[in-house]
């Protein structure tokens, strides 16, 4: 059945990369000017690639759905990115960011992948800081660093909160430094519509220029897809409004495999949703997890209270709140992986102990560490007994200078002061460790195309530790990309430039402009946002945070019902060749309506819990995730064959050789 | 609440546009103020008509998409944010909003109150940037300490997230604010220093060529800032400016 | 050096540093009107020195009516630079959220100093010129103060001096701060020195409005 390669170099784990990077073919400089490639997408993944190849000599196109490269979603991570430099010399090594991420990653990635990660993750802030990106610093000058959950050493390198805008600003001087060279022609406010396969190889892709609505030809030796996640599909998530799957999904459907779709990360800390209008969530920085401590109310009747606005927070006494993380995991308390916070917080508030007027928030208290603060800084600013009230005023201030900015940006969307009450946090659809199927290369199942960052599978198993992202991002558009994908283009040096003229091309575009004028000929009754939103609430209620077979079966037929329904119903203003933002969206949730059947396919096969994906046929007696590793060891990469639910699953077993693999434990 | 929507429509570059009236009704003051404008564009579909476009995104105020002038403002009447994070509570029942795109010949219109703002992208393509090779060899990031107020204020002014409002508030269109903010973060690090001279010759010369007025320090901009940018930033610019002229 | 004087940045400079030099000579011609209010003498001393002095009279005083015409000049450019700047005005603009009025209506000010400049140069400068270089008068060194006295008896006049002050005030408590930050002056001392120059712009102006009136009642 297994047709999947992984091209994993042999040897010894901390060998295996630099062995390969001896062993793999090299383009020369001369060559490489007269080879082509198109990265699609510019976040971390996508930018630093394209910024990378340019530099090293290729001609390189980038598009990018946003008016600038630099608006790419990497631009909201907030809390920061990890990196194995043992600074604050706590015991950190590249093996430890290994095990911990393949930990975190309940034992479903790739191991020589991973240790590849650790591994360049050094040189990633190294890298970053030799462009200007403005980490926070200490005093002495010398980077800080943070902590972040299911670790135990301070690893995260920051900017404030929003180390994911500088991250990308830098990979975009980076850009923008090739751009100003002709290296990159950089393609904004333009979307690939299709990939176009010229003898098996990616050739090239169909794109719409967004302004205009021309639908363009651009030929490459090669493509790359980092166009992130497609968590999306749940219609409400942190994801921006226009993150979708279409660049993922067209190439799936041209031969690429999509592996452990069911993955996707719920992230703990956002703030709940508030009316049917709301569009999109907002994610509060797991940071808080470090200070805020997450209870609710231990008795239904004062729960009750709560969301009837009969009780204030406030006023329940300290032996009537329900620490439940501490509780159940005294060692990691509130510091737990996001897929056991989120988890904990859903089956209290499905017990009935939620916390807003639905019933679906937890508090995140911050009460305790205004203490703790105050009594350090009366400490050292040597007041005599201070008061309570005093203590607690110079607390505020401390937590204040750590995370003021998030505690306004709470205010300003719940109109509440978070100084005064708890904040109230509720688990959304955030990250999505599965996507496109790579191998050590990073190259899919379609030679010729490759996948970067988010938009691939590879690092993160089925839960990804925070502050990973960013890591995995850069460590694949730096040092990993750059390299493996001139062993592919080694064959490439006497091609000459690809003809965009060929029937491939003829047909890829036809089909494209066929299917946007279908969409727009529809003639339905009904927006894109309305299926949008009953595919988000499917995908919420049947394969969210818990899932059964029972649900997903039906999850299958819904999903597969509102798709019929979409393309008879749906209403699609406008024309295909001018700007027209409802086709966009209509040409998105098209792809995200395959997606769903495929992902409840994945889910539903997946006979296990493990990591983000919990089935609630598999738990232990303590409602804790319970692991097959006996049968479910392996990556589930789907063959499209025409229709979602008929995908072809070949597996990728998972070795491990270098780690002992284990119940995941934060007790 | 019920409030009277005046809004641009063009139909693109070319067309002139005028202000249409569109009134809502029962808006929920816990929206935000593109969530209301989703509503204004559902109904409108329903209707057969064509939705009012404007730029968004990520919807949590960094990425710098949206744009829209609101009563005269830029992202609005509330300060330290982006249109994204305008909520409706700002405005009581009966009101009359004016929304507008942001008006500057560098940013020309593209439809309704779309803007394109591809001006911002050639003052930085123009230089700002460190030409740093990405090789795997560059030295440890903690071999140069820096000052630690100097990389605050390097992060504050990294924190500009481009989207225009400095531009949009300027009684002038300036992008000074703008162009002193990328000219700072780097020129405050000991890493952007060495090509500190040519990068703010070659962003200012690009920022005159785009068309944008001339700075008459009247601070608008950082009033309305989202991420509070400091007209600090414009005098440092001034200064590395006249010293890089001078060498 | 490439297109400094082009660039916007470098008018600004020019700009500034001839608004400053506006501004000292604006220091010093008050100190001097200032004499009148209480010694004709020391006025007329003084005025006999500035108006007979060779280089006062053919350095200093064209390098004044140059940076005059500098300042202004460049005030028409930029204004006009600026309003191109934005071909399509907003329906609705809310500029008071977010900016003074001094700022933002520096031209007009700037057009009022203008036109009081001409009722001046008409008053005092072109008269001053014709007496001393056209119809060669013997020196006198005790004609100033009568001279200078007597332009307030009108009070339309002294209304409109007044006037003029009024709106120099407000031009120069924008200008006068805002030439710092043109040249780049931004530190720990930024803070004190706004305070100097608003304090500047109101007394000097006031000052000015004072010897104004002082004459008039005087005259009355």
């Amino acid at each position: 059945m297994s047709v999947l390669e992984s091209k994993i170099p042999a040897g010894p784990l901390e060998d295996k990369w630099k062995n390969h990077k001896n062993d793999i073919n090299l383009v020369n400089p001369a060559n490489k000017r007269n080879i082509d490639v198109i990265v699609i997408g510019t976040g971390l993944a996508g930018g630093s690639a394209a910024a990378t190849l340019a530099e090293l000599g290729y001609n390189v196109k980038t598009f990018c759905y946003q008016d600038s490269p630099r608006r790419a979603h990497s631009i909201a991570a907030q809390g920061g990115i990890n990196a194995a430099k043992n600074y604050q010399g706590d015991g950190d090594s590249d093996y430890r960011l290994f095990y911990d991420t393949i930990k975190g990653g309940d034992y479903r990635s790739r191991e020589a992948n991973v240790y590849r990660l650790a591994e360049v993750s050094g040189n990633i802030i190294d890298q970053c800081v030799a462009q200007g990106v403005p980490f926070a610093r200490e005093y002495g000058g010398l980077l800080d660093n943070r902590s972040f959950g299911g670790v135990l050493v301070s690893r995260t390198f920051y900017a404030k909160g929003q180390t994911g805008q500088q991250l990308l600003l830098g990979a975009y001087s980076a850009m923008n430094r090739q751009i100003n060279r002709g290296k990159i022609k950089s393609y904004t406010r333009h979307e690939m519509l299709d990939l176009v396969i010229v003898d098996g190889k990616a050739r090239g892709i169909i794109a719409r220029d967004l302004v205009t609505g021309k639908i363009e030809r651009h030929s490459a030796h090669a493509v790359v897809i980092g166009s992130g996640g497609y968590g999306n599909v749940f219609y409400l998530s942190t994801n921006a409004m226009g993150s979708n799957v279409t660049a993922s999904w067209k190439i799936h459907k041209k031969g690429a495999y999509f592996a452990n779709p069911c993955f996707t990360q719920i992230h703990p800390t956002c703030i709940p949703v508030s009316g049917d209008h709301q569009s999109k969530l907002t994610l509060m920085s797991e940071s808080l997890r470090n200070d805020g401590r997450i209870w609710v109310p231990k008795k239904l009747e004062d729960a009750k209270a709560i969301q009837e606005g009969r009780l204030k927070p406030t006023d329940l006494k300290e032996e009537d709140r329900d620490y439940y993380l501490e509780r159940r995991y005294p060692a990691f308390g509130n510091l737990v992986p996001r897929d056991v916070a989120s988890r904990a917080a859903k089956e209290r508030c499905d017990a009935g102990y939620g916390v807003n007027k639905t019933g679906e928030a937890v508090f995140l208290d911050f009460s305790a560490a205004f203490m703790r603060y105050g009594q350090e800084a009366a400490n050292t600013q040597h007041l005599k007994n201070p008061s309570e009230e005093k203590i607690k005023e110079l607390g505020k201030k401390v937590v204040e200078a750590k995370y003021g900015n998030l505690f306004q940006m709470y205010e300003k969307i719940v109109d509440q002061n978070p100084y005064e009450t708890p904040m109230m946090i509720y688990p959304a659809v955030h990250y999505t460790m599965g996507g496109i199927w790579v191998d050590y290369n990073l190259e899919t199942t379609i030679p010729g195309c490759f996948a970067t960052g988010e938009a691939n599978f590879s690092d993160h198993g089925a839960n990804r530790l925070g502050a990973s992202a960013l890591m995995q991002g850069l460590a694949d558009g730096y040092f990993v990309l750059p390299y493996t994908i001139g062993n592919y283009l080694a064959d490439d040096i006497r091609t000459g430039p690809i003809p965009t003229d060929s029937p491939e091309f003829e047909e890829a575009e036809n089909a494209v402009r066929s299917q946007l004028e279908k969409l727009c000929n529809n003639n339905g009754t009904k927006s894109v946002d309305h299926f949008h939103k009953r595919l988000g609430k499917i995908m919420w209620n049947k394969a969210g945070m818990s899932r059964n077979a029972e649900d997903l079966k039906s999850a299958v037929e819904e999903i597969k019902a509102l798709r019929e329904e979409f393309w008879r119903d749906v209403k699609v203003p406008g024309e295909v060749n001018e700007l027209n933002t409802e086709l966009e969206k209509a040409a998105r949730v098209a792809d995200f309506l395959e997606l769903g059947e495929l992902f409840a396919v994945d889910a539903l096969h997946r006979n296990e819990s493990c990591g983000g994906h919990f089935r609630e046929e598999y738990q232990t007696e303590e409602g804790e995730a319970l692991r097959d590793d006996e049968n479910f060891m392996y990556v589930a990469a789907w063959e499209y064959t025409g229709k979602p639910s008929e995908a072809i699953l070949h597996k990728e077993d998972l070795n491990y050789e270098f780690i002992e693999v284990k119940t995941r434990s934060y007790k | 609440m019920n409030l009277t929507l005046k809004i641009w429509r063009q139909k693109n570059a070319t067309t002139k546009g005028k202000l249409q009236t569109y009134p809502i009704s029962d808006v929920s003051p816990d929206m935000s103020f593109l969530e209301m404008l989703d509503v204004l564009n559902e109904e409108l579909i329903e209707k057969g008509e064509e939705p009012v476009v404007f730029d968004h995104d990520c919807r949590e105020g960094i990425c710098g998409t949206c744009s829209l002038q609101i009563n005269g403002e830029p992202h609005g009447p509330d300060r330290a944010i982006t249109t994204c994070q305008l909520h409706m509570r700002m405005f009581k029942d009966g009101d009359t909003i004016t929304i507008e795109p942001f008006r500057a010949a560098a940013f020309p219109v593209i439809k309704d109150l779309m803007v394109n703002r591809d001006s911002f992208e050639r003052i930085q393509q123009a230089g700002g940037y460190v030409s740093v090779n990405t090789s795997g060899n560059t030295q440890d990031a903690n071999s140069i300490p820096v000052q630690k107020n100097n990389a605050d204020d390097a992060f504050d002014a990294a924190t500009c997230i481009g989207c225009g409002a400095c531009v949009a508030a300027c009684k002038n269109a300036s992008a000074m604010l703008f162009t002193a903010a990328k000219v700072s973060q780097f020129a405050l690090l000991p890493q952007g220093k060495v090509e500190a001279t040519r990068r703010v010759l070659a962003m200012v010369e690009q920022m005159d060529k785009e068309g944008f007025g001339n700075c008459t320090n009247t601070g608008a901009c950082e009033i309305e800032c989202p991420k509070g940018i400091s007209l600090d930033n414009i005098a440092r610019m001034n200064r590395e400016y006249l010293s890089a002229s001078m060498k | 050096m490439g297109g400094i004087f082009n660039s916007s940045i470098a008018r600004k400079v020019a700009m500034a540093l001839s608004g400053l030099f506006l501004v000292i000579f604006l220091l010093l011609h008050f100190i001097i009107n200032f004499t009148s209010v209480f010694s004709a003498d020391v006025f007329n001393e003084y005025s006999h020195f500035m108006g007979t002095n060779v280089l006062i009279q053919f350095l200093l005083q064209p390098i004044l009516i140059l940076g005059v015409i500098l300042h202004f000049v460049l005030g028409f450019v930029l204004e006009y630079r600026n309003r191109s700047a934005r071909p399509i005005n907003y329906v609705r603009f809310n500029g008071s959220a977010n900016s003074s009025w001094m700022s933002r209506n520096m031209i007009y000010s700037g057009l009022v100093i203008l036109a009081f400049l001409g009722l001046h140069f008409y008053d005092f400068w072109i008269p001053e010129v014709v007496h001393k270089y056209i119809e060669s008068h013997p020196d006198d060194p005790f004609r100033y103060y009568h001279e200078t006295v007597a332009k307030f008896e009108s009070p339309v006049r002294t209304g409109l001096y007044v006037l003029s002050f009024v709106l120099l005030s407000l031009h120069l408590y924008h200008g006068f701060s805002s030439s710092f930050q043109s040249m780049g002056w931004a530190n720990k001392y930024a803070k004190g020195l706004r305070g100097f120059t608003v304090a500047y712009a109101i007394l000097i102006p006031l000052g000015f409005i004072f010897i104004a009136l002082y004459h008039y009642f005087n005259n009355v």
